[in-house]
């Protein structure tokens, strides 16, 4: 049986020779990217404690990076970049738009609440 | 990718049902649709803490200050234990990608170690969590609890945390609990906690250098200490109900809500985990028979590796919205 994996990852910048190769690659970076995590949680630098767009910097960073991680245990270990284009995209698009929506409708809601309960249960005055 | 377990001898039949445009066989296209919906049940979750913790924003736990504990080590240690958890399941992952890869080629042994290497990773996380839990719910200095469900804890002049039991003074007029034998043979009593709000309260007043700190966030992120007055006022006035640990009621570290997320999510999890084993298990035993090998095709560890795979990826959802964020 022929199967074939496609052995480059960040866009080709790194090939790796064989797909067993490639999985020891992908953990590596893997680790490295929770190492920095658990790093960045521990410590908090002050510096990253800035707002940005509703958030601090850090919660930002720690979210980026757990969407990196989740794109190569996708890619790599479930072997999406080797499935064809049509199946990536019937999952990854529909569970991506789905998802957003959840979250947005959510935390809007959350945060109007929270909103209500600080402004004393008053939040526009008519 | 060529993957066909079985012919079905409508082969390039177009009409037939021998067209595969997405070149992938029902079985795991059926697994991975399985997962996006299992994924958006996971989101649900995760987006409700989401709700629940925007809601309560300037009182939410600070994790950090929640999972400190590493089994047999003493001390405070945020964080090491459940990156040590993720790694362990990371690691079981990148095993069973190894499975997959083994199958691919044929190679019998390899695929029976690396399932092995997989199902002993997963028994590893399982046992973790279960120990985690063991520990949330033991709990570990002990808080009182308002009557407005607020939780206040103790803390000394330098903001280190007091256990509940190191200050409290024995009163030795305690209530006995209620059983049926020795009272209404319909009603239940729960265990009553060791000590009472008032032996608490003498405490607090016998030990001058203790404050109460309750559950708001101050402007630098940390949870406000009342001062010395204020906190024998408001324990004298407001406290109600003393709380050792958590559970789906009361939950000593802040928010009842939080304990409740965090057993609903963690416990979900888990419980894909430990399902995942099993399955496992059932593919190990398979493919030590030879089911696969007479099959020709190792496609079978490859679906369940799919579902293996997704309960890492929800993991490291969980442990950055559980533990970082």
């Amino acid at each position: 049986m022929a199967h074939e994996h496609k052995l480059a990852i960040f866009r080709g910048t790194v090939k790796f020779k064989s797909n067993t190769q490639k999985i020891w690659g992908v953990l590596i970076f893997l680790t490295i990217v929770t190492a920095i995590e658990v790093i960045l949680g521990i410590y908090k630098p002050e510096s990253l404690m800035a707002k940005f767009i509703g958030m601090k910097l850090l919660n930002w960073i720690f979210i980026i990076l757990t969407i990196v991680k989740a794109y190569y245990i996708t890619w790599d270990f479930m072997h999406m970049r080797d499935e064809t284009k049509a199946l990536r995209r019937m999952v990854v698009w529909t569970a991506v738009f789905l998802i957003c929506y959840l979250i947005f409708i959510l935390l809007q809601e959350g945060g109007y609440i929270e909103s209500v309960y600080t402004n004393g249960f008053v939040k526009r005055d008519f | 990718m060529d993957t066909t377990v079985a012919n079905t001898g409508t082969e390039g039949k177009t009409w037939g049902g021998g067209n595969e445009p997405l070149k992938a066989s029902y079985g795991k296209m059926m697994m991975w649709f399985f997962i996006v919906s299992d994924a958006l049940t996971f989101s649900g979750f995760l987006a409700a803490y989401g709700f629940s913790r925007f809601k309560f924003i300037g009182s939410w736990p600070i994790a950090d200050e929640v999972f400190t504990h590493v089994p047999f080590f003493h001390g405070n240690y945020p964080m090491i234990y459940v990156a040590f958890m993720t790694f362990i399941l990371i690691m079981s992952s990148v095993t069973m990608v190894l499975a997959v890869d083994a199958g691919h080629h044929m190679k019998k042994n390899k695929v029976i170690w690396y399932m092995f290497l997989t199902i002993i990773g997963g028994l590893i996380f399982v046992g973790s969590q279960a120990w985690e839990w063991g520990t949330f719910i033991k709990g570990d200095y002990g808080a009182v609890q308002t009557k407005g469900g607020n939780i206040l804890q103790l803390v000394d002049n330098e903001g280190h945390r007091v256990a509940i039991g190191d200050i409290a003074i024995d009163a030795h007029g305690e209530r006995v609990q209620h059983e049926r034998k020795n009272g209404l043979w319909f009603v239940d009593e729960g265990t009553l906690p060791a000590y009472t709000v008032d032996e608490v309260y003498n405490g607090l007043v016998a030990n001058p250098n203790v404050l109460i700190r309750t559950q708001e966030i101050n402007a630098e992120g940390h949870k406000t200490v009342l001062t010395r007055e204020e906190s024998l006022q408001q324990l004298k006035n407001n406290g109600k109900l003393v709380v050792e640990g958590a559970n789906l009621h009361v939950n000593e570290y802040g928010t009842s809500l939080f304990a409740d997320f965090f057993f609903f999510i963690t416990g979900f999890h888990g419980f894909h985990v430990f399902s995942g084993v099993v399955i496992n298990i059932i593919i190990f035993f398979n493919v030590i028979l030879g089911t696969y090998e007479r099959r020709g095709s190792y496609e079978m560890v490859e679906k369940v590796g799919l579902y293996w795979h997704f309960v890492d990826l929800v993991w490291v959802f969980v442990f950055t919205f559980f533990y970082l964020v």
